[in-house]
């Protein structure tokens, strides 16, 4: 592993480094989360002339949309692409690249070891660049943002797994003023030829992270326990879920639900009329439309174990439920039955397509 | 009087296992308490994991999933994808708090009449010991 250090701004030297590889023809375009300099919101942007790199934000505190979704729809593509996104994201577009939505064939992904994403209401009301500076302040230091979301302050995968290229931010107290920009693949070094000064070999410093991750896993527990009001059980189910609205708006923005036709939309559960009729004269009355919690436990059957906690469902959440949160927790304990970290190795294959012939002897009466 | 309940088992099992091992427990005249209710299936492997949890909240007392021993799956490795995907759901309901001992897995071949018969009267006693499932009264679901 080598490092190149920059006397500038991490986002300025991350920007001079896109710049350098779609100057020199290295790769043909750039996917990064950009501010429209009108509009002054953020988007992502797919970029392939230099001087549209000027309103590209690749750092900021911002998710939009999980970029590893959005990369799907373009990937693999037919020209080396470089893309920078956030360490769930990029663990998102593993677990899509394994379900065959997307391929890392020509694709130079750069990450960031990463404080966390401001709340989406936080985002469209504007940041202006007092906050980001206070956002920046708090990741270098290696501290928790207060208005950062629920599953980032609890989220202990904030060092890219498998990106070739990582920006060092975490606990990084001079990232204000230098860049630093770990090549960890072959590919990355590559890449870098040529720009800036010569790379120094040098692994990834992991006491900068150190700091965050305990305080980050002081947070998940305390996270972790307010789940289901601390008790679980079918009425704290039905507390938490029971505000839904049913505009499944968390499984459309959920990097993992890939299927073009939701086995919750389509017609398949459906329920007929001699249902309702016996349900109500069984209960006196029924909630309507039905099916909130066959919804959302359905989905966590489907996909709890690939969840990488990026935290988009809650954001979305017109109903300010707690998906999130939740989703991390269960996805956790069933991805720990198969030892299975989501996103951690494209070779790791999905624990539902594979079985072993010997195992879970526990679960069989 | 006071009722007495007898619980509702909703029982997916395997056509060339479980089934034919509940028809000769049939067949040997054996015992087991009416509240199992077959639902015949190519394969284990065939029940969607969320037929489980659907049969639970629509207030199932028990469901039962029965299929062949490893190794003896008419199409292979169907029940292999069974034992993995009910491990889910059963790690989600232990998650989430609900009555994941409703929920049971059992492998019978054809040739274990009594090995049916058994497991039919356990899980039934059981279910009874634990009462009624409280998602039958639920409004909200």
């Amino acid at each position: 592993m080598s490092r190149i250090d920059l006397q500038k701004a991490s986002s300025k030297g991350l920007k001079e480094l896109l710049g350098h590889l779609l100057g020199s023809g290295k790769v043909s375009a750039v996917f990064s989360l950009r501010k429209d300099p009108e509009t002054g919101s953020y988007d992502l942007g797919l970029i392939t002339e230099e001087a549209g790199l000027e309103t590209v934000k690749p750092l900021a505190p911002v998710m939009i949309a999980n970029a590893g979704q959005v990369l799907s729809s373009f990937a693999p593509s037919a020209e080396p692409i470089a893309v920078v996104l956030k360490p769930c994201e990029l663990r998102a577009f593993i677990e899509r690249a394994k379900r065959e939505q997307g391929s890392l064939e020509n694709i130079l992904t750069i990450s960031m070891t990463c404080g966390g994403v401001l709340t989406l209401d936080r985002v469209v009301s504007g940041l202006d660049s007092d906050k980001i500076g206070d956002y920046e302040n708090h990741c270098f230091a290696g501290d928790i943002h207060s208005e950062t979301r629920e599953t980032c302050k609890a989220c202990e995968y904030f060092v890219p797994m498998n990106a070739d290229i990582t920006v060092s931010m975490v606990g990084q107290k001079d990232a204000g003023t230098k860049c630093h920009i770990y090549l960890n693949t072959d590919l990355a070094k590559e890449m870098a030829k040529g720009f800036g000064p010569d790379p120094v070999e040098e692994d990834f410093d992991n006491s900068l992270v150190e700091g965050l991750a305990s305080k980050r896993a002081a947070e998940k527990e305390k996270l972790y326990g307010a789940v289901m009001s601390g008790k679980g059980g079918l009425d704290a189910v039905i507390d938490t879920f029971g505000k839904c609205l049913g505009c499944h708006g968390c499984s459309r923005v959920c990097p993992i639900c890939y299927c073009m036709i939701c086995d919750f939309e389509s017609r398949n559960f459906d329920n007929d009329m001699p249902y309702f009729e016996k349900e109500l004269e069984q209960k006196g009355a029924l909630r309507l439309p039905p099916d909130t919690m066959f919804f959302h436990i359905g989905r966590m059957i489907h996909m709890s174990f690939s969840c990488v906690g990026c935290g988009q469902c809650s954001d979305v959440c017109p109903a300010d439920i707690p998906v999130a949160s939740v989703f991390k927790k269960v996805g956790e304990e069933t991805a720990a039955i198969f030892e299975y970290v989501p996103g951690r190795d494209i070779e790791e294959a999905i624990p539902v397509m594979v079985f072993k012939e010997e195992e879970f002897t526990e679960f069989i009466d | 009087m006071e009722k007495t309940f007898v619980p509702r088992i909703t029982s997916f099992l395997c056509t060339w296992c479980s089934y034919t091992g509940a028809d000769l427990a049939g067949t040997g005249r054996m015992q087991y308490p009416t509240a199992i209710i077959p639902i015949k299936v190519m394969c284990s492997s065939r029940v969607d994991p969320v037929f489980i949890l659907k049969a639970y909240l629509k207030g199932s007392d028990g469901v039962f999933l029965g299929g062949c021993h490893p190794g003896d799956c008419h199409y292979e490795v169907g029940n292999y994808h069974t034992r993995r995907r009910f491990a889910i759901v059963k790690k989600i309901f232990e998650s989430l708090g609900l009555e994941a001992e409703r929920l049971r897995l059992s492998w019978i071949s054809a040739s274990e009449g009594p090995k049916f018969a058994r497991v039919a009267n356990e899980f039934t006693e059981k279910i009874i010991e634990m009462g009624e499932n409280e998602a039958k009264k639920k409004i909200f679901l």
